[in-house]
């Protein structure tokens, strides 16, 4: 019988196996996709909130402000790309004045430090392309940007290198108690366990009310529509731009990425089929007219993709993080800040694991893990010597990323590794760039199929059946 | 390595090209950069006919018409490296590269001709709505699969886009046992050659729907459907959806010019072409940095694009010899539908015997006339029955002429009534 199954590779299940990782405990991390980091954590804003947003003395308050703190400590120890680049809410005009200043004494009530209203000519400087409307701004320098893949990733791997086990491709289909824990009923078998984390996304409400029905939970998949624009257009803006809704409605956030992109959105939309992370034209369109409120002359041509996330919107607008039944722990209702909250959520959820089974430390514990090494943050002489002594990062795989093949290898071996195209896209950006995959796709399925020993016809876009093959020439004569 | 006078980075058609002729006008100490692992470019995988009717007065595939250039190349012993990437070039002509064997390394050439071609125009830049499943390939990387690795990237096709690469594959993926169901186009006309509508839709029964886009994907793993609308000013028109059942949707929606080390370099940009503001000899605004090829405008045949880097390898040849030529510019100004013009600016004094002037027109025209002036003289006319955007114009001017108004302040090219 395992300690511990966590059910969800998302951020927060993996945010919560790396801090269990610290105890002496048999864990598993379950996922119904291939790969870590599939679902929300993969679509969204990729910000670090710095907390002045939710309401204070709520649950999702104190977990931002507490992640947000952690972050930087953490990016230095997991190495993930992070940025504290700071963040502006923008108020457009003087009668929406009242509500930048409930949001500021929101702010300082959370505890969120640093934060300041700037006026108009302060906030010209510090974003020279911010709306003409613009007459103040919420300034909160701890507010961040985060690679949310590379946040996820390092959580996994060093969870994976302390111990803990990952399953993918694996759905749930039932959870039952059993004598000292609970018995999970899967697509590939029955596993049984002392305790279930319930990290399952926009899907935990199906697995809470299964095991609590005195208590329903109902979580709505809540869509968001995105643009990422090219390298070129960054430097538009310098920090996370967010609208302050009011005269003007409701808008949308322009902020730099933490890799040189400029990443607008999101939406809002309900939707009910939890999977349905299409984007709609009118969605997009509804980015691309909001996206001129608080930024002018966005270059909206420099568009190299449009994606959606799905948030797990829960109708109290709070986290919803704890033991509902002895051994079954819930970590649900982790919408925006959900990402910013992490690490907060990961400790918070590990301490309720660790008080329900009485887990010990685990001495040997290594809190650090290396990241993918990216060959241009090297010197010349630097990058020289690595080629020299590992020839693969001579060699150019995606051209508008410039990510090497040593780069791929490596993904392709980490635990848990890449397994399809988006699972190295993810983890080296090779794809992820103006071309959109069009000239390395099948360089990266030759080194896919080479690496894991296996046909370029079984290689996947994204797992199941995303094959990129459907067959070879003329086998339908 | 370390003496290199001229680097020609990219070893397409353009790149060739361009290092022979900057031989054969004597350049000694040269260097081809290629990221393949063959020289050759795209060529390689365009593997139907209908290449060097202008350059070698037949018919040829691709390969052997890049294998033309490459034995011509080999003939002049001209060097290149495979494999190897252009990192980064300087506004000094500083060129940073890599590859397996030679590792980092730099190179402070005298001249560079800027020869790295062009990319697709990828799903992301068109703001299609949908899932983002596996099966939506561009028209160039379903082409590699085909042809180069004998893989066939889906069996129910809808091709969006009619460009010359779409038009290509709508055939090909029919040879090879897919159903290509339609050819869709939002514009009311078609951006290929009118050989290629012939050749790979009409002979095989593949309608070309123009005025349509799609307007939905459906699939969450794999491709499953598309949805096409009819589009009127811009915009898709409500009722007019039809549905296709497909398992892949190719798109030819247009080539880019890959300028990032041309950007990144301080090279000026047109923002109609996306390619080098050049003067009539190729050269950029870095004086001996020059262009030739897809990198500079897109073109329709790989005969221009030979013809135009042969060129640059001459001028490359000539600033080597004579250093930079000081004399005044005008611009070249485009009127009545022609979109821009390479060159986009003419040094009279440095126009030789005769000038080349491409372009690009941006509609369909009929019944019209070229017409060149220099400032208020017109000094070329010639009668075009049919202008298209997918068919690339080229004017020849006398040198003679271009010099015989020291005082006219620009050149005009123009459409008029015939």
């Amino acid at each position: 019988m395992l300690d511990v199954l966590i059910i969800g590779a998302g951020v927060s299940g993996c945010a919560a196996a790396r801090e269990l990782s610290r105890c002496k405990a048999d864990i598993l991390v379950l996922d119904k996709e291939e790969d870590v980091c599939c679902g929300t954590s993969k679509a969204n804003s990729a910000i670090v909130h710095a907390g002045y947003d939710a309401v204070h003395g709520s649950l999702m308050a104190k977990l931002n402000v507490e992640g947000s703190r952690r972050m930087p400590a953490l990016a230095k120890e997991l190495d993930f790309a992070y940025d504290q680049c700071g963040s502006l809410v923008v108020c457009l005009s003087e009668q929406d004045r009242p509500g930048l200043e409930k949001l500021y004494e929101n702010g300082v009530a959370n505890g969120v430090e640093g934060l300041r209203i700037i006026e108009r000519d302060e906030l010209a400087k510090m974003e020279p392309n911010v709306s003409d409307d613009a007459v103040a701004a919420l300034w909160a320098p701890t507010g961040g940007i985060v690679c949310p893949f590379g946040l996820t990733y390092a959580f996994a791997e060093n969870a994976a290198k302390n111990g803990v086990k990952f399953q993918f491709d694996t759905t749930v289909t039932g959870v039952a108690p059993i004598e000292g824990g609970w018995r999970v009923e899967t697509n590939k078998g029955s596993i049984e366990t002392r305790l279930v984390v319930n990290a399952a996304g926009v899907h935990a409400d199906e697995l809470h009310n299964a095991v609590d029905t005195a208590h329903p939970m109902q979580i709505i998949a809540r869509r968001g529509d995105y643009f990422l624009l090219d390298h070129a257009a960054a430097g538009h803006v310098h920090h996370t731009i967010f609208q302050l809704p009011g005269k003007y409605g409701k808008g949308v956030l322009v902020t730099p990425t933490v890799h040189g992109n400029l990443l607008v959105g999101p939406t809002a939309i309900d939707v009910d089929d939890k999977e349905a992370t299409a984007t709609t034209a009118a969605g997009l369109a509804e980015v691309r007219e909001k996206s001129g409120l608080a930024v002018k002359d966005l270059p909206m041509r420099q568009t190299i993709t449009s994606f959606a996330g799905l948030r797990a919107h829960e109708p109290r607008h709070d986290f919803f993080i704890g033991e509902i039944a002895p051994g079954f722990v819930d970590c649900a209702a982790i919408e925006s800040p959900g990402l910013s909250s992490a690490p907060a959520v990961g400790a918070m959820v590990a301490d309720i694991v660790k008080n329900s089974l009485h887990l010990e430390a685990d001495p040997a514990f290594d809190p650090t893990r290396k990241g993918i090494l990216d060959p241009k943050t090297l010197s010349f002489e630097e990058r020289a010597a690595l080629i020299k002594e590992k020839p693969a990062y001579g060699q150019i795989i995606c051209r508008c990323e410039s990510v090497t093949e040593g780069e791929i290898i490596d993904a392709i071996h980490r635990v848990p590794g890449a397994r399809s195209l988006d699972g190295v896209k993810r983890r080296t950006r090779a794809g992820m760039g103006r071309c959109q995959a069009g000239f390395c796709s099948p360089r990266v399925m030759e080194i896919l199929a080479r690496e894991l020993g296996v046909d370029q016809s079984e290689i996947t876009k994204s797992g199941g059946k995303s094959k990129i093959i459907v067959g070879t020439n003329k086998d339908a004569f | 390595m370390n003496n290199v006078d001229l680097v020609i980075i990219g070893g397409g058609p353009a790149g060739l090209a361009a290092a022979v002729s900057a031989r054969k006008a004597g350049v000694e100490n040269l260097l081809i950069l290629e990221r393949d692992s063959e020289l050759g470019g795209i060529l390689n995988q365009c593997i139907h006919n209908g290449f060097g009717l202008h350059t070698f007065k037949e018919e040829l595939t691709g390969p052997e018409y890049a294998a033309r250039f490459i034995a011509q190349a080999q003939e002049l012993h001209i060097p290149y490296k495979l494999n190897t990437m252009v990192l980064d070039l300087a506004a000094d002509k500083t060129v940073t590269a890599m590859n397996k064997e030679d590792g980092l390394f730099q190179l402070h050439p005298k001249a560079v001709i800027l020869a790295m071609g062009c990319r697709e125009r990828p799903r992301g830049a068109l703001n299609i709505p949908g899932y983002r499943p596996a099966g939506i390939y561009t028209a160039g990387t379903a082409q590699r699969l085909v042809n180069m690795e004998g893989y066939l990237p889906g069996r129910k096709v809808v091709i969006l886009g009619s460009g010359d690469i779409g038009l290509i594959m709508a055939r090909r993926m029919t040879l090879e046992g897919a159903q290509v169901q339609v050819v869709a186009e939002l514009m009311p006309y078609s951006g290929g050659l009118k050989r290629n509508i012939v050749q790979c839709l009409d002979d095989f029964g593949i309608p070309l729907k123009l005025s349509h886009t799609v307007v939905d994907i459906q699939g969450k793993e794999r491709v499953e459907g598309i949805t096409l609308a009819r589009v009127e000013n811009g915009k898709p028109v409500p009722g007019t959806e039809e549905h296709y059942d497909c398992d892949t949707l190719l798109l030819s929606c247009g080539l880019l010019p890959e300028n990032e080390l041309s950007r990144a370099a301080g090279v000026a940009l047109s923002p109609i072409t996306s390619g080098p503001l050049v003067n009539e000899s190729l050269e950029t605004s870095i004086p001996g940095v020059f262009a030739a090829g897809n990198v500079l405008h897109v073109h329709d045949l790989v005969d221009y694009v030979s013809e135009e880097a042969g060129a640059a390898g001459a001028q490359a040849a000539a600033y080597l010899q004579n250093g930079e030529q000081d004399a005044p510019a005008i611009p070249v100004k485009c009127e009545n539908g022609v979109r821009y013009t390479v060159p986009a600016t003419v040094r009279p004094a440095c126009a030789g015997d005769t000038i080349t002037v491409r372009f690009r027109v941006g509609g369909v025209f009929k019944n019209k006339k070229i017409a060149v002036y220099l400032g208020d003289t017109c000094i070329f006319s010639r009668k075009r029955p049919v202008l298209a955007p997918g068919e690339m114009e080229t004017v020849r001017l006398k040198g003679a002429d271009l010099r015989a108004h020291p005082d006219a302040s620009c050149l005009t090219v123009t459409l008029e009534e015939a």
